[in-house]
């Protein structure tokens, strides 16, 4: 801060800014398309064949979205705004565990890469954690999917049970 | 801090800011707020609400509100010129994706030398190496070769991996400079993590215990008498605690992928993890100036209400060491008199967020739950307290049709008064494209500024 004056003018300035009447909102869903690690590669999705994926909400809503064939489970949700609180907080780096989802069991059984260290890792300490569980942000899809059913599961407020 | 909120956050202030408000304010405004303002309006009430602190538990929060009522105005009010709180300041610089966070004072152990000069709390150290400016002239002392670390967290963890990481991996981080400089000339080799109760009772969690088998250049060392018999107990336990004890044992063993380096280099640290130990004193060196070692207490531990305790044997041990770091919890303090608190346990006390006996007021994070659990429990917290937010305003059980206050107006009217001058998003972004440039020249995602002042000019100019 060069001065004393320069100080008060710039808290009169910003006071004022913050006093102004709010106008209307600016910059709408703009989301930071973030490096991402650790998932499987997006090649050229433009010519990928289109899957379709049922994502079963918490409170039983289904919700049939379109995706393309390599995209994971986390960026299907982002992409098409599906409506799941706090989903994908960690932006698919491994780091935490709310893309939880339950897979049927057969489906489960034949997804095409096994869990590694680093997501059963992270997937212990999900709500709900079952035996055909995985982090969506990990699971790519293939057509072999098409008509995937996927449950989003509840998370309660008390779950670590280390 | 290499990313910031989460990516719904980050959406959620872009589509609202001009909704809502951040203040940032350097000095805090010791007054009392209605934490619920009114607006009048003879079409709608606007419920304004303000939300103290900018950390993951004020995010969560204000991002229910505004999720769930669409008129609500959110304002947050944040102490420092910058804001996202432990998530900026709590986050180990090589964990640029991970999200923690922090309670403001830690818990002592209450043992004689613990004012000796190389005794820090692992809180203080982590804001050092953080850049959180009320730490940046802790100057620990790392000239000893032999550390301890007290706890069995995943704050332990993280101090003990900052000491033990090779200095140019650390070097491409968001680590505060000077805590580069001062960890090269570290001579730190071995670090103890020492905790009073057993394997099956440790609070880290396996990527922060992986991480720590996988070290270049260092050394898992576990007591295999620390796990015996745990094999046949491992398949009865909940899958967590299951794989967690089960990376135990394989380290123990000597099985993991560090241990059996094949064809690398001898490492040349090491990190001992240790159990049912307690400390009972902290050791001055002969002229009483500093940490020469720490003494402990043997446990073994007894089961009693559904609850593992720590019982002393009478057995006792010294382990020599120049530094001893603090890693037993974090405390929460009270913000204000006129805010209920249980200073025993350090939480404001409250059901589903409501502050008990005091309508309008709400909590969540830490300062609700104490000061344990990952980013998903605060998340869950900050939604559940947004929830019980919205549920009052919608349900009548506030007012918000009343003449009285304005919310915004009527705090800008104190900061005026005051002389303040607040610091707004818009201006954290100057602070944040700054700290990103200084990082650049010296290859870092970014350098932070270590003092307010510097912020503020960072801010203004």
């Amino acid at each position: 801060m060069a001065s004393l004056s320069s100080y008060l003018r710039a808290a009169a300035s910003r006071i004022a800014l913050l006093r102004r009447p709010l106008g209307d909102v600016v910059g709408q869903n703009v989301r930071n398309p973030a490096v991402r690690k650790f998932n499987c590669s997006a090649a050229v999705l433009a010519k990928k064949e289109t899957v379709t994926v049922n994502y079963i909400l918490p409170d039983n809503e289904k919700v049939t979205v379109k995706a393309k064939e390599g995209q994971n489970l986390l960026d299907i949700v982002l992409d098409n705004d599906v409506d799941i609180d706090g989903y994908g907080a960690c932006e698919g780096t491994l780091a935490c565990s709310t893309c939880h989802l339950i897979f049927e069991q057969d489906v489960y059984d034949n997804l095409p890469e096994q869990p590694t260290d680093e997501e059963l890792d992270m997937l212990d300490l999900a709500y709900g954690l079952t035996d055909t569980s995985r982090l969506g942000c990990q699971v790519c899809v293939t057509k072999e999917m098409d008509g995937l059913t996927v449950k989003v599961p509840e998370s309660i407020s008390d779950a670590r049970t280390v | 801090m290499a990313s910031t909120a989460c990516a719904r956050c980050r959406n959620l202030l872009t589509r609202r800011l001009f909704k809502s408000e951040m203040l940032m304010m350097p000095t805090a405004v010791h007054t009392k707020l209605p934490m619920i303002s009114r607006l009048l309006s003879t079409v709608t009430a606007i419920p304004h609400v303000c939300i103290v602190g900018s950390g993951p538990a004020g995010f969560y929060t204000a991002q229910q509100i505004l999720k769930s009522h669409k008129q609500a105005r959110v304002d947050m009010v944040e102490k420092l010129p910058v804001p996202f709180g432990l998530v900026r300041f709590g986050v180990a610089p090589d964990h640029p994706e991970v999200k923690s966070y922090g309670a403001e004072d830690d818990r002592v152990l209450g043992i004689g030398g613990e004012s000796l000069h190389g005794v820090y709390s692992a809180r203080s150290f982590v804001g050092w190496y953080n850049g959180l400016p009320e730490d940046r002239r802790l100057n620990p002392d790392l000239s000893s070769d032999t550390a301890v670390v007290i706890g069995h967290g995943n704050v332990a963890l993280d101090v003990a991996r900052i000491l033990l990481t090779p200095v140019d991996i650390l070097q491409k981080t968001d680590i505060t400079q000077h805590a580069i400089e001062a960890l090269k000339e570290s001579r730190v080799k071995t670090v103890y993590v020492v905790g009073r109760r057993g394997p099956l009772q440790v609070a880290f969690t396996i990527k922060e215990l992986r991480e720590m088998t996988k070290l270049p250049g260092c050394k898992s060392v576990f007591d295999t008498k620390d796990f015996e018999g745990l094999s046949e107990l491992v398949p009865t336990l909940p899958r967590p605690r299951k794989r967690l004890t089960e990376l135990m044992i394989k380290t123990a063993d000597g099985q993991t992928a560090s241990q059996q380096t094949q064809g690398q280099e001898s490492p040349n640290k090491e990190w001992r993890l240790k159990f049912l130990r307690s400390p009972i004193e902290i050791v001055p060196s002969e002229d009483g100036k500093r940490v020469a070692g720490i003494r402990l207490e043997v446990n073994e531990l007894k089961e009693s209400e559904g609850r593992v305790q720590a019982l002393p044997t009478g057995e006792e041990e010294i382990l020599q060491c120049g530094l001893i770091l603090r890693s037993i919890g974090y405390k929460s303090l009270p913000i204000d008199d006129s805010v209920p608190f249980d200073a025993k346990n350090g939480v404001i006390p409250n059901t589903a967020g409501r502050v008990s006996h005091l309508k309008g007021f709400y909590c969540s994070g830490w300062v609700r739950r104490g000061p344990t659990g990952v980013i998903l429990s605060t998340m869950t917290d900050g939604f559940e307290t947004g929830k019980s937010v919205v549920q009052d305003i919608e349900s009548g059980e506030l007012d918000i049709k009343s003449t009285v206050d304005k919310g915004r107006d009527k705090l800008l009217d104190i900061i005026e008064k005051k002389g303040l001058v607040p610091v707004t998003f818009d201006d954290w972004k100057r602070i944040d494209d700054l700290e990103k440039t200084r990082g650049e020249s010296i290859g870092k995602p970014r350098e932070k500024f270590l003092t307010v002042a510097e912020m503020l000019e960072a801010a203004f100019d």
